[in-house]
């Protein structure tokens, strides 16, 4: 099937003129059709304007104009980032009519490349799950068990590549959230360096944290997202500005030189405690894995590892208690009937926001408020330097840390809704290196015995994305873990 | 010094000063910071706050701030930091304001002032940069309210002085002086009626030789210089009497009513904001670069109060005439044009303080920013002087002149010329007038010899007419009094 493809294969036929842009969108579009009514990856699909997008790749290409490995590529994106004239929702009821007359950067960085983009897609309501459960629309579900979640937030974005929907996807990542799914879900998914990719037009959760980045099925493809999504942006003041360098010369690096002489660490508070025996045993392999590929891979401490999760949950409701004020009812998204002022903005907040999203805001409203400040937003901010600082010492003497993704893998739908608290520990892995603005990728590393993929998380310095995908790529080149994929979905299927 | 009824108690007075910046664009996005534009027409996603949008800095923002904290002697802090300032209100897009709260740009300046006479230094804790707020339009013909987001993201420095002032009119003095000083770095209009330039006061008072304050209120809505004095005298009164009458004063915000000529409680601190400020995640601490401090120090201009002490020392004028002229810097600029085409500072002073700014306050010029069109040139006024100085023209002629400058506007010397004004300096005509005059009014020089010296007016009047005004009035002084003596 085509869109069986990865992206480099399907650019070079696309690049020989035996496949069309045109051609390879219908069938991301037809696989959507056919399978999404069982995955309900999807939010929207912009059927017309994708295979508009494709047309015109196509006519450009016949005039001999080649915008690179992703002209024609069909390409999902996350409901949280801006799309002109597409509906962009956050996977909340209070935009759930909103469109933006505007494109985030990654989105025109998206276009500018050629990528024909196929839809808006599922996650947790503003980015703020770890199941896409907290979604006001749709349940997404794991293409490798429809029973299960596809992990969260970027729920959609993961559920959709692992199912062939999209060759790539883009989600955002504040606590976990492409890391997570793409773990889940069995395929790569990567955070850039905070400040590596613009956030410009990117619906704020935790302004501090967040960051887009890319999911697909491969190291090589995420590369290639990678690559169009990277780069200064004026108009987000914290994106850095910065070369950005050749990432398929470090994946092709990961490939001809495997692990040879790359430092590992692995770190001791990553592993025990309630850790499903089944994903440490896959970790300690990928570790060897390392090891007979020539790196030097050691044990390492991260001591203020079991501050992370209530660091996070500390400073990003805080940032998003802020973020989201401008949901009133005012100006756009949803107006509840009221009786004045006060009575208009808390009906509308009211009807608007699910439940976590309250909960977050109660929360960071809480950690701000004076008499409290220092005791939660400083102090965790004093511990956020702390774990950074655990980071630089670590990385004193190691090129990548690697780590599972989470305690286990994907759990059943509604196993973890009633209890917040456990629900927040499945990013338990991942949510470090938010706070220290790291780079870190997903790779899959294995399946349980109920067959769901195993994630293995490889975290790198600051702006040390060619390493991670060096080391990435050599992981994936040694193993063929990647080349597992979903059981094939009876058509039109509904889920159990 | 004042007429206040304090009684025992002493006054303390602080003020907080925001002041729009005359940016050409808004301070986190591109869109035009003017006035004046048909609602919500500056606007774009970033300042209409949709979802996603991030701020960029104004870098003429901070050179602005920078300005004003030079110009009154703050330390400038080479990293300061963005906060957000969180409430709920339809006319603050974000649900925050952007602004500065624990790291501001500027701390620790002065700017002195003179009351009646007396200088007085009033310590600057602060300035920061903000954003402005759009504004609510409650228009009476729609349902509902409308806002406007024209201003929202309009730059403002926010002032604020330590409790230094007792008195309502140092307050004022205060304000007056620091306008002319952000106008002389022209960062801001000034313009209070349009709410460019706006002032809330903290005030409160407690028995004299106490050296802890009392409680303090804040009073809002006062727009004009003796707007505020009439606001903060009245609260200080109202609180005394508060006091007097054994009640107690609470923590408050109120708003001066200037019709009842009141204030009136608008929130208690119980049930004031709790603002939540935190450092804003979406600005990097603004770090100023080697040598930019340098560099606007370089370009600031020369102060009020160095020009105005200039004015005196250099130009010999009264310390009125400096006061005057040195408040706009236009104005003083425009003088000193004029000077520099003739000389004669106080002549020109005189021009300028009389007959120009009335004008300019008639024809309501100085409404602007920067006053561009004047009544006349300084170039024409300097020649007009000229003319006097030189005795081509009496200072009488010189106001029909004038008035043809305006009418005109030719060059004064064409006028003279066209309408025949020259001043009769020659004695024949003079002398003529003068015999002729005396002959007919045989009676009156009879009168005046024998002592009614009152009379020399009547004389030089009746020449003055005989001549059409043009004789030289020292020429017809000194030969009336030979002829009248004779």
């Amino acid at each position: 099937m085509l869109t069986d493809l990865t992206i480099a294969a399907a650019a070079e036929r696309l690049r020989r003129g035996d496949l069309s842009a045109v051609e390879l969108t219908r069938a991301a579009l037809d696989r959507i059709a056919a399978t999404d009514s069982a995955i309900h990856a999807f939010l929207t699909v912009t059927a017309d304007e994708a295979l508009a997008q494709a047309a015109a790749v196509d006519a450009e290409r016949k005039t001999g104009h080649d915008r690179g490995p992703l002209a024609g590529i069909p390409i999902a994106v996350k409901d949280v980032i801006a799309t002109k004239g597409v509906r962009t929702t956050a996977a909340s009821k209070i935009l759930a009519d909103f469109v933006p007359p505007y494109d985030a950067t990654v989105t025109r960085r998206l276009r500018d490349a050629g990528a024909v983009i196929v839809g808006k897609v599922n996650c947790d309501e503003f980015a703020m799950g770890s199941s896409n459960e907290n979604s006001a629309f749709a349940l997404t579900r794991n293409p490798w068990d429809l029973d299960r979640v596809p992990g969260g937030s970027s729920g959609g974005s993961a559920a959709a590549v692992a199912a062939r929907q999209a060759f790539a996807s883009l989600g955002t990542d504040t606590g976990g959230s492409i890391r997570l799914p793409a773990g889940y879900t069995g395929i790569v998914g990567m955070k850039p360096t905070y400040g590596r990719v613009s956030r410009f037009g990117v619906i704020a959760y935790a302004s501090s944290l967040d960051q887009v980045g890319p999911m697909a099925r491969d190291v090589t493809d995420c590369a290639l997202v990678l690559q169009a999504l990277a780069g200064h942006d004026p108009r987000d003041s914290t994106s850095v500005d910065r070369p950005v360098p050749d990432y398929g010369a470090a994946v092709a690096r990961g490939a001809d030189e495997g692990a040879r002489g790359l430092r590992i660490a692995l770190p001791r508070e990553y592993f025990g405690g309630g850790m499903q025996p089944e994903v440490e045993a896959a970790v300690r392999a990928a570790a060897a894995t390392f090891t007979s590929g020539g790196a030097d891979v050691q044990d390492a401490s991260l001591p203020h590892t079991e501050y992370a999760v209530s660091c996070y949950y500390v400073l990003a409701p805080a940032e998003a208690s802020s973020n989201l004020a401008r949901y009133d009812g005012i100006r756009y998204g949803l107006r509840a009937p009221a009786d004045g002022l006060l009575d208009l903005y808390r009906k509308s907040r009211a009807a608007g926001f699910g439940p976590e999203v309250k909960r977050r805001i109660m929360l960071g409203t809480y950690v701000l408020s004076s008499g409290y400040y220092d005791a939660y937003y400083l102090k965790a901010q004093k511990v956020r330097t702390l774990i950074r600082r655990d980071f630089e010492r670590v990385f004193a003497d190691a090129d990548v840390i690697v780590t599972p993704v989470a305690p286990t893998t994907a759990f059943r739908i509604g196993e973890k809704t009633a209890d917040p608290l456990q629900m927040y520990l499945s990013d338990v892995f991942m949510i470090s290196v938010n706070l220290a603005g790291l780079p870190g990728i997903v790779v899959p590393c294995g399946v349980d015995a109920a067959g769901m993929p195993i994630g293995l998380q490889i975290v790198g310095p600051p702006f040390g994305e060619e390493v991670v995908l060096r080391a990435a790529r050599a992981f994936e080149a040694a193993t063929s873990w990647h080349q597992l994929r979903p059981p094939e979905l009876a058509e039109g299927k509904p889920p159990k | 010094m004042t007429d206040l009824r304090l009684g025992t108690y002493e006054s303390v007075i602080g003020l907080e000063v925001h002041a729009e910046l005359l940016t050409a664009s808004k301070i986190f996005c591109g869109c035009s910071a003017s006035f004046g534009a048909p609602p919500n027409q500056h606007t774009c996603p970033v300042c209409i706050g949709m979802p996603g949008m991030l701020p960029v800095l104004n870098r003429r923002v901070v050179e602005f701030a920078v300005r004003a904290g030079l110009a009154t002697h703050c330390r400038i802090a080479p990293t300061s930091r963005w906060a957000r300032k969180n409430y709920f209100y339809p006319d603050l897009c974000k649900g925050y304001q952007i602004s500065q709260f624990e790291l501001p740009i500027c701390e620790a300046g002065y700017v002195d002032i003179t009351v009646d006479g007396t200088a007085k230094r009033v310590r600057l804790t602060r300035i920061h940069m903000e954003e402005d707020t759009g504004k609510n339009i409650h228009d009476g013909n729609s349902s509902g309210s409308l806002v406007d987001f024209n201003r929202s993201g309009v730059p403002l420095l926010e002032i604020v002085s330590e409790p230094d002032m007792t008195w309502p009119a140092e307050a004022g003095a205060y304000l007056r002086t620091l306008r002319s000083i952000l106008q002389y770095l022209q960062i801001c209009d000034g313009n209070m009626e349009e709410g460019s330039f706006r002032c809330d006061a903290n005030c409160s008072v407690r028995p004299k030789g106490s050296t802890t304050l009392g409680t303090k209120v804040e009073i809002k809505n006062m727009n004009s210089f003796r707007a505020v004095e009439r606001a903060i005298a009245y609260e200080l009164e109202r609180q005394v009497r508060v006091l007097e009458e054994g009640g107690t004063l609470v923590q408050e915000t109120r708003l001066w009513d200037p019709d009842r000529e009141e204030t009136r409680s608008m929130r208690s601190k119980e049930s004031s904001h709790d603002y939540r400020y935190f450092p804003d995640p979406d600005l990097p601490p603004l770090v100023i670069p080697d040598g930019f401090v340098e560099e606007v120090q370089r370009s600031l201009p020369e102060l009020p109060d160095a020009r105005r002490a200039r004015f005196v020392e250099k130009l010999g004028l009264p310390d009125y005439d400096a006061e005057v002229l040195t408040a706009r810097r236009d104005v003083a600029d425009y003088f000193e044009a004029v000077v520099a085409a003739h000389g004669n500072a106080k002549a020109a002073s005189n021009w300028v303080m009389g007959d120009i700014l009335r004008l300019v306050r008639e024809q309501k010029l100085d409404d602007a920013p920067v006053i561009e069109r004047w009544p006349v040139s300084a170039a024409h006024l300097g020649a007009l002087i000229a003319l006097i100085d030189g005795g081509t023209i009496s200072g009488k002629i010189a106001k029909t002149v004038f008035e043809e400058m305006l009418a005109s506007g030719d060059a004064p010397a064409a006028i003279v010329e066209r309408k025949g004004l020259t001043q009769v300096s020659d004695e024949g005509p003079i002398v003529a007038a003068i015999d002729q005059i005396l002959a007919a009014n045989g009676p009156k020089v009879e009168e005046y010899r024998s002592g009614k010296d009152k009379l020399f007016g009547f004389f030089v009047g009746q020449v003055m007419k005989a001549t059409g005004g043009k004789a030289n009035p020292g020429l017809v002084n000194r030969i009336l009094k030979e002829k009248l003596g004779a």
